[in-house]
This record gives structure tokens, C-alpha cells and sequence, in this order.
């Protein structure tokens, strides 16, 4: 429902305000070019976005994914102290991790439920900090390769779809940090 | 550095590759399984693109958008964050593919190469659907107690966003 409001917004406001603008004739030629730029923008970009995603595949079945998970594991056992004896728990985490690293969005999703299941047996009902901090890793961007953007921007005409990752890095790594930082802050801080 | 960039596609293709052959996996027809299912996520995602991409292409033509970032441009460009871009910042943590389509627009209305285009694809490529996130982690887990993981999420959402501004104009 909450794209029903927001497309219904869009589409008044655009009405009253071509109306009010005189900008009618424009608001009408938009409504049908608009469509057919979304059609070509997904034929130009199925060839990429076709390839990675085989890309993707034979990653995940030559198990990328797993020895990632084992490099991983340090790391994830600063951030889920609580965690960290727990070996089912841990493996969910990590696998969830280095699936989204991979960009395996299809396959991080159901090992984060997993691990997101298991932690809330401990406290039924209640977000626990590492529910929290599993819950933040996964809604900040972990894809080191962004490939369905990078996909927009070569259907756009540019020649290096990639020269982006760089900047991508940046402000991931900076997104992900605030994130962890602020759950860890947010743990000591709250009082329900 | 920058050959590393230029190449990094055929580099990336031909080491999975090679991992992948080295650990006895049927490599190409894994490829074309995979291509397939991307074929897939194209047809999930083109309706949506349809939809975001007129409903946006209708504000920019109706002048709903500069005047949303006239009124909001003075406020956001003291944070370093373009106006321009305010409609994918709004959608982005609501919708992974709505923002996807907002951003296709932005992209090419304002050219992959340009700043803001840029902008808008590291935005895209650094964030994720936090509310959407949420809501599937929390209800798979069952928990109605959710305590601070929204405003953690969102610090990292807005952080994601200034961050990609920033990144643009120091990187490019």
C-alpha cells in the first residue's frame, strides 16, 4: 500500500502542477515517454545484468561464499560478542555476510532469517543488541560490486560502468561503519 | 590503477572462472544458468521500472521537481547532498526497486557521466531497503519489541547518502 500512496501522490502532483505551470502538453508527452525510456533502459541492460547474474552463479557454486565466511570470521566476532560460542548462530552470520559481499542477495536473505530465528529464542518478541546489529549489517550495502547499477549506467551510454566502485567503497564502508558504531553507542545508551 | 579499472570486468570474469574450473565446477553451464535467472529478475524488475520512471518523468516535465528542490536546496546543499537528488533519497530506504527507477531517471536525465549522475549511481550502490529489510527480519524472527535497530539503520542510511556526495566530489 505504501507505493499505491506514494505513485497516486506523484502522479496528482504532476497533474495539478503541469496544470498550474501550463506545462500540460509536456506532462502528457512525459507520461508516454516515460514508459517506453523504462522498456529500452531494461533491453539495454539485460545483457549485463544477464551476465552477472552467471557470474553470480558459478560463484556460488564453486563456494566463494564459504571461504569468504571463514575470513570473515574475526571480524564478525567483535560485532556479535555475544554471540561468538554459539557455532550455528555464527555460521548462519557469517554465510549471510560474505553472501552479501558477493552481491548473493537470493541466498544472504534466508541465512540472515536464519540466524535472525535462532537469536530471538533467547529473547522471544524482543530485538536483542545482536538481532540489532544483524538487522543493521543487513540494511546497510555490503555488494562489492554493485552490478544492476553499473548495468543503468552502461544502458545509459557510459563506457565505464564500473569507475564508480571506488566512491561505492567509500561511502559503503563509511555507511556500514556509522552503522555498527551506532548500534554499539545505541546498546549502552537504551533503556527500554 | 587506473588499467585495473579499465580491465576489471574481464578480470573479474576470467578469475571465477578459473576458481570456479579449479574446484571442479561445471563453469559455463553454472554461467548460463545464472544468465538465465537474470533474465528473471529482469522481467520482476521491468514493471516496476515502468511505473517509477513515468510517474517521475511526469514531475520533472510538469516543473513539480525543480520547485521541490528550490524550496529544499538551500537546506540540503548546506550537508553537501544535491537537491537534484532528493526524490531517490526519499524512496531509497522504502523500496529497493522503486529507487532503482527513480535512479534510471536521474542517470540518464542527467548523464552516467555527470556529477549528479554519479551521485545518484553510488547512492544506489552503497545503500540498501532499510524499511523493507526490517520488516521481513523482524517478522520472520517475530519480534514487535524492535528497540534502536530504525535509528541505527537510518544513521547509516543518511551517512550512506553524505557519503556518496562526498566520495563524488573528492573521488571524480
Amino acid at each position: 500500500m505504501t507505493m499505491t500512496v506514494i505513485w497516486t501522490g506523484m502522479a496528482a502532483v504532476a497533474v495539478v502542477c503541469g496544470i498550474l505551470t501550463g506545462r500540460g502538453a509536456q506532462v502528457s508527452a512525459a507520461a508516454v515517454e516515460g514508459a517506453a525510456a523504462a522498456v529500452e533502459l531494461g533491453i539495454s541492460m539485460a545483457g549485463m545484468l544477464c551476465l552477472w547474474s552467471g557470474v553470480m552463479e558459478v560463484m556460488r557454486q564453486s563456494g566463494l561464499a564459504e571461504q569468504l565466511s571463514r575470513l570473515l570470521g574475526p571480524v564478525l566476532r567483535l560485532l556479535f560478542p555475544k554471540e561468538r560460542k554459539d557455532r550455528a548462530v555464527m555460521d548462519s552470520i557469517s554465510a549471510n555476510v560474505s553472501a552479501n559481499l558477493l552481491g548473493l542477495g537470493n541466498a544472504a536473505t534466508p541465512l540472515g532469517l536464519e540466524a535472525a530465528r535462532r537469536m530471538a529464542r533467547k529473547s522471544p518478541g524482543i530485538a536483542s543488541d545482536s538481532l540489532c546489529m544483524l538487522v543493521v549489517c543487513n540494511t546497510a550495502s555490503l555488494q562489492l560490486i554493485p552490478t544492476t547499477v553499473a548495468a543503468v549506467r552502461a544502458a545509459a551510454g557510459c563506457q565505464t560502468p564500473f569507475d564508480i566502485l571506488p566512491a561505492v567503497w567509500l561511502a559503503s564502508g563509511l555507511s556500514v561503519g556509522s552503522g555498527v558504531l551506532a548500534c554499539k553507542v545505541l546498546a549502552r545508551l537504551w533503556r527500554d | 590503477m587506473e588499467l585495473f579499472f579499465t580491465m576489471l570486468v574481464p578480470l573479474i570474469l576470467t578469475g571465477v572462472a578459473l576458481y570456479g574450473a579449479l574446484h571442479r565446477v561445471d563453469v559455463y553451464s553454472a554461467l548460463c544458468q545464472g544468465a538465465g535467472s537474470g533474465l528473471e529478475t529482469l522481467i520482476r524488475i521491468l514493471p516496476v521500472l515502468v511505473g517509477l520512471m513515468t510517474a517521475v518523468a511526469m514531475l520533472r516535465a510538469s516543473g513539480a521537481l525543480e520547485l521541490l528542490s528550490a524550496v529544499l536546496s538551500p537546506l540540503l546543499e548546506k550537508l553537501g547532498l544535491p537537491g537534484e537528488l532528493l526524490p531517490l533519497m526519499l524512496v531509497r530506504p522504502v523500496r529497493g526497486s522503486a529507487a532503482l527507477g527513480v535512479g534510471s531517471e536521474l542517470i540518464q536525465t542527467y548523464g552516467p557521466d555527470s556529477t549528479l549522475g554519479r551521485t545518484a549511481a553510488v547512492m544506489l550502490g552503497s545503500t540498501e531497503t532499510t524499511f523493507y529489510t526490517i520488516a521481513v527480519y523482524f517478522g520472520a524472527a517475530k519480534i514487535s519489541r524492535t528497540r534502536y535497530a530504525v535509528p541505527a539503520a537510518l544513521c547509516a542510511d543518511l551517512v550512506g547518502f553524505l557519503a556518496a556526495a562526498w566520495a563524488v566530489r573528492v573521488l571524480f
